[in-house]
């Protein structure tokens, strides 16, 4: 890995003059033919690859009116080009979202408008060649398809869908990274992206069975696999594995228990994550989103709650019943699928949990809100739920809350810089580096009210904050889950 | 990438983790950290047999959790963390230990 300077932290965000190249040695792993193959994909770069990326190209305009849309409709305004965090983070102009969107968008013209058919340099289209494909592998690896660059667009366009895009084409002749397309294959075979098969799952949530009783005092159950259970959970698998994720998981079955809920885990659909969305496969999105299905059929629940997972919510919420559905065999008396804090919100609306803020004393929390969670999807059923939903959950569990700065909070919210599939060592300078306007941010509110944890409700961000929090002098386990505040504030046992 | 050792070749992924899991031993263990700059001694190798008992049961390295929890049985609880596992593994004890012990690295959202 090469050696890389850590951004300084200013006391003011600052627009970094452009400086070109300076990230073009960025790239993720290429994936191998295995990993390739085993989710429908070539194993390596095929013959024809040029014809087959401009047909692909064509099939997916065709497809998608948005995404002819987005590719037609720039008029290089300009609104975007300080937005990205990747572009404030290491001053490359390719990281400007504008600039990202025309390395596509170049390769468009020249095929699918007629101006750039027959005057190809007049428009500024470029032919489909190796040089093309090497700067989409390194630039669409750039890209956190967060979103927040289409709040600021006048017309919307939305990044996030040219580069699920450019992923696409390039999966299909080909080339794919490795990060990515190994936890597809994983989670299409053994039901998650780590890798975990049943006998490990029931052995880990075995262990936080004792562990809650250990320091409770009050068996609270972890059920897998239990038939005939009214909710099926679905949760990223690092729930299971990391800190400070395992964590929310307890505050989770902590709320279930109190409340007098019955619900199960599933051995065969254990990931809430779906990155068929990162690589804009929708047929890879579907065979996860399946996986669902069959469980909550099979295991014959009422409803389906989603855990603490940033993407997983956006496609749960906004493309599980186009994937999966209908679900009409589920009771339609409630939302589908429904939020882990928003099941907590209705409980305490409905003074059904007894919480304990002062359990939180120790800490001063702010909020940052994810990407997919904030501009992707909502929560509850009033315009804002995702940023009011979550910070209510908080503020009950706890006294000190404060906000970081608005403009990156909320639909303005910054990316970890560790989402949309690039949660991976190899892309170790490009995550650090694009975490700088959310570190500035959280300097700020660490300065000036004294906070000192930072609450996240996604597992990408948590396992992001958990690596970059050192590099800008704060400590790893600055980070917390929603649910961990739930888990040490709720009052457990007692009258109900 | 490989690591060669003793006249033999070990065949390894980019990030270094042996491919062929049959391949690992002890003195393959030290040649990956000598790599890294660090030197194992018998606290490195309590995680790393653990890690290594734990995957022969389950086909997967164990959550964080069940190794400190693990560790802090064997060590005594003021070791059965976190922090200590990061002194031990400043890379992360999941992929760095991991590693060593000729497990493949975990991988998802961690």
């Amino acid at each position: 890995m090469a050696e890389f300077d850590t951004p300084t932290l200013k006391p003011y965000p600052e627009i970094p003059p452009i400086e070109i190249g300076v990230m073009a040695h960025s790239k993720p792993y290429v994936a191998k033919e295995d990993i390739q193959q085993k989710i429908g994909f070539p194993g390596e770069l095929i013959d024809n690859w040029q014809q087959v990326a401009i047909d692909k190209m064509g099939e997916l305009v065709n497809n998608s009116r948005a995404l002819r849309v987005f590719l037609d409709s720039c008029v290089k305004c300009g609104a975007c080009t300080d937005k990205c965090h990747y572009y404030l983070g290491t001053s490359d102009p390719n990281n400007m979202p504008v600039a990202r969107q025309d390395l596509f968008r170049s390769v468009y013209r020249r095929y699918y408008t007629l101006a750039g058919k027959y005057f190809p340099r007049l428009v500024g289209a470029r032919d489909m060649d190796q040089g093309v494909i090497d700067e989409w592998y390194s630039y669409f690896h750039q890209c956190s398809q967060c979103r927040r660059c289409s709040v600021y667009c006048p017309y919307g366009i939305d990044t996030a869908e040219i580069s699920m895009a450019a992923r696409e084409i390039m999966d299909t002749i080909g080339v794919g990274q490795k990060y990515c397309n190994e936890i597809i294959g994983k989670a299409q075979t053994i039901g998650n992206n780590l890798g975990l098969p049943e006998p490990a799952l029931a052995d880990t949530l075995e262990g936080l069975e004792e562990d809650i009783e250990e320091e409770t005092g009050v068996t609270v159950r972890m059920p897998l696999d239990v038939k005939g259970a009214d909710i099926l959970l679905i949760t990223p698998s690092a729930d299971f594995f990391a800190e400070p994720h395992v964590d929310g998981l307890i505050g989770y079955a902590k709320v279930f228990h109190q409340a007098g809920m019955s619900w199960t885990l599933s051995s065969y659909a254990s990931e809430a994550a779906n990155f068929g969305m990162f690589i804009g496969s929708y047929e890879n999105m579907q065979v996860l989103a399946l996986r669902i299905r069959e469980a909550a059929l099979e295991l014959g629940v009422k409803r389906i709650v989603f855990g603490e997972c940033g993407h997983a919510w956006r496609v749960a919420y906004n493309f599980l019943n186009t994937l999966a559905g209908p679900f009409d065999f589920l009771d339609s008396r409630y939302p589908m699928p429904q939020h882990i804090c928003e099941v907590t919100y209705d409980l305490l609306q409905r003074n059904a949990l007894k919480m304990d803020p002062s359990a939180n004393d120790d800490m001063v929390l702010t909020f940052h809100d994810s990407c997919n969670i904030a501009r992707g999807s909502r929560m509850g059923d009033f315009e804002g739920g995702q940023f009011v939903i979550p910070r209510e959950v908080i503020k009950a569990s706890c006294n000190h809350f404060v906000d970081m700065p608005a403009d990156t909070t909320q639909e303005a919210t910054f990316c970890c810089g560790g989402g949309g599939g690039l949660l991976t060592d190899d892309l170790v300078e490009l995550r650090v580096k694009g975490a700088l306007p959310r570190m500035e941010a959280l300097k700020q509110v660490v300065d000036h009210h004294g906070v000192t944890h930072l609450a996240a409700i996604c597992a990408i961000c948590k396992s992001q904050f958990s690596k970059i929090l050192p590099y800008y002098g704060f400590e790893m386990d600055q980070v917390v889950s929603i649910h961990q505040l739930v888990s040490n504030a709720i009052q457990l046992g007692g009258e109900q | 990438m490989a690591i060669e050792l003793e006249g033999k070749s070990y065949e390894t992924d980019e990030e270094g983790y042996l491919v062929n899991l049959s391949d690992w031993n002890d003195q393959l263990a030290n040649e990956m950290a000598k790599a890294d700059g660090a030197v194992l001694d018998e606290n490195h190798w309590e995680v790393i047999n653990f890690l290594r008992d734990y995957y022969e049961e389950y086909q997967i390295a164990p959550a964080v959790r069940v190794l400190t929890k693990a560790v802090g049985k064997k060590l005594g609880k003021d070791k059965g963390t976190s922090k200590y596992l990061y002194e031990l593994f400043p890379y992360g004890p999941a992929k760095q230990a991991c590693k060593y012990a000729g497990l493949p690295k975990p991988t998802g959202c961690v």
